[in-house]
């Protein structure tokens, strides 16, 4: 990867240029189609970005700057984070990427939970507090299962390469981690049956309760851009075939992204929230399950 | 009048399209609460305009208060409304903050409120009608979108 190329995926495509719409849309999309679902008319595919301008408008509150530099170190971090992590997904077939790519994918993309529960802790507030602690609760389940079924996926394609584990992964170890990986999504975004540390009848907006104006705009841009990052990830491991033209690949990353919007608005309109403890055991059971199975095919592809 | 530039024709376009609403009871009957939530059913649909009901005060642009200020909800009233990053706007849900309703003269009501924070509109009723309530907060919307400087209307 040489530097016009790096900066090309930072900036433009997979990254800033095409990641903040695409975020932005994507949001709305999925505003717009639950409150279809729910028999309402909705929002317009734009709200997202109405809501980010209009927060980034409102006037600082008044705070001590200790406190107000450590509000805004976390999401900006945050969104930094979650940029280079779009960087890193192969969606071409000429990008060779760098040896050990995707432990620096899978850090960057596990900083925002991180950030939002520092966050939620140094809000000082009751609510913060338990949504910061819900959040690492099954950030924590979640990522025993995301990771046993990377580590499956790295081991059968024998790379710590990102392209290699997207291209040679054989397909019985694929299927069940990317199953797995897929359960581990909407946890990730804090969707519906998962939508433990943001739930808002609960403890309010969790982490989130003392982001006001453009604190709450760069949490939204970062929630955007992980929706991008985190469901970009599954598509370019999920899909193994590249056609070699750019822009064949480019629409195929972008459809299947939008697919997968579809298909997890659509869960997270016909189910309910969990309880922390049922939100574990879902996911150790049925998660975690699919990942073991995928860990034992990539031994039995191995050979040892 | 100042002419404004492209970014903050942006920043009120937005702020039209856009709304978070906090919503307050001063010890209201619950009338006024169940009108307001109304709002947001199929029937009512306010989120097709991108208003939203909000828990956190700190992410909210329109306060909306209902009920006569008991005494016991005075002192939280003012402490939210401070909580409430600027610019801001208050709407009075109902009769009883904008004259006590029927608790005018109790010793047990501080209200009403506009003696307590700056209110800027009115919905009277008992209870308003949900549409009432819509247009209500479509008015404060509308008046907040000009809002560029303390000097612009903002009441502090």
């Amino acid at each position: 990867m040489n530097l016009v190329e790096a900066l090309a995926a930072l900036l433009i495509f997979p990254g800033l240029l095409y990641a903040v719409p695409m975020g932005w849309l994507m949001l709305g999309t999925e505003r717009k189609l639950r409150s279809r679902f729910q028999g309402r008319i909705g929002p317009p595919l734009t709200q997202p970005f109405y809501d980010f301008v209009k927060l980034a408008a409102k006037w600082p509150l008044p705070r001590a700057l200790s406190e107000r530099a450590l509000l805004a170190f976390f999401p900006l971090l945050s969104t930094g984070a979650i940029i280079g992590a779009t960087a890193l997904l192969p969606v071409f077939r000429g990008e060779s990427g760098f040896a050990g790519d995707i432990i620096l994918l899978v850090g960057l993309l596990e900083i925002p939970p991180v950030c939002m529960v520092l966050a939620g802790y140094a809000s000082r507030s009751i609510y913060g507090e338990v949504g910061a602690n819900r959040e690492a609760a099954v950030d924590i389940s979640c990522n025993i299962a995301f990771f046993t079924a990377l580590i499956a996926m790295a081991a059968s394609a024998n790379s710590l390469r990102t392209t290699a584990i997207a291209f040679a992964t054989p397909w019985q170890v694929r299927l069940p981690a990317v199953l797995a990986i897929l359960i581990c999504l909407p946890v990730k975004l804090r969707l519906n049956p998962f939508s433990i540390s943001n739930a808002e009848q609960e403890v309010l907006a969790g982490p989130l309760v003392e982001a006001d104006g453009r604190l709450l705009a760069l949490w939204d841009l970062s929630e955007a851009l992980e929706w991008v990052t985190l469901i970009g990830f599954v598509v370019t491991i999920g899909v193994p075939s590249r056609s070699g033209e750019w822009w064949i690949d480019a629409f195929i990353f972008v459809a299947c992204s939008i697919g997968l919007v579809l298909l997890l608005t659509l869960v997270a309109s016909g189910t309910a929230r969990l309880k922390l403890r049922q939100a574990t055991r879902l996911l150790w059971r049925c998660s975690f399950g699919l990942a073991v199975i995928s860990l034992c095919a990539a031994f039995l592809v191995r050979g040892n | 009048m100042k002419h404004y530039g492209f970014l903050y024709r942006l920043v009120e376009r937005a702020r039209e399209h856009s709304a978070f609403l906090f919503h307050f009871n001063a010890g209201a009957c619950n009338g006024c609460d169940i009108e307001l939530i109304s709002c947001l059913t199929p029937r009512y649909d306010v989120e097709q305009y991108g208003i939203k009901l909000e828990g956190s005060p700190r992410h909210a642009d329109v306060f909306v208060v209902s009920g006569p200020i008991t005494r016991a909800t005075r002192g939280p009233l003012e402490v939210v409304y401070r909580q409430l990053p600027d610019p801001k706007v208050v709407v009075a849900i109902g009769s009883c903050p904008a004259t006590g309703n029927v608790f005018c003269g109790s010793p047990m009501i501080e209200g009403p409120l506009d003696q307590i924070i700056p209110v800027d509109i009115y919905v009277p009723g008992c209870p308003p009608r949900p549409m009432a309530i819509v247009e209500g907060i479509a008015a404060a919307i509308h008046k907040l979108a000009g809002r560029h400087s303390a000097a612009s209307g903002e009441q502090r």
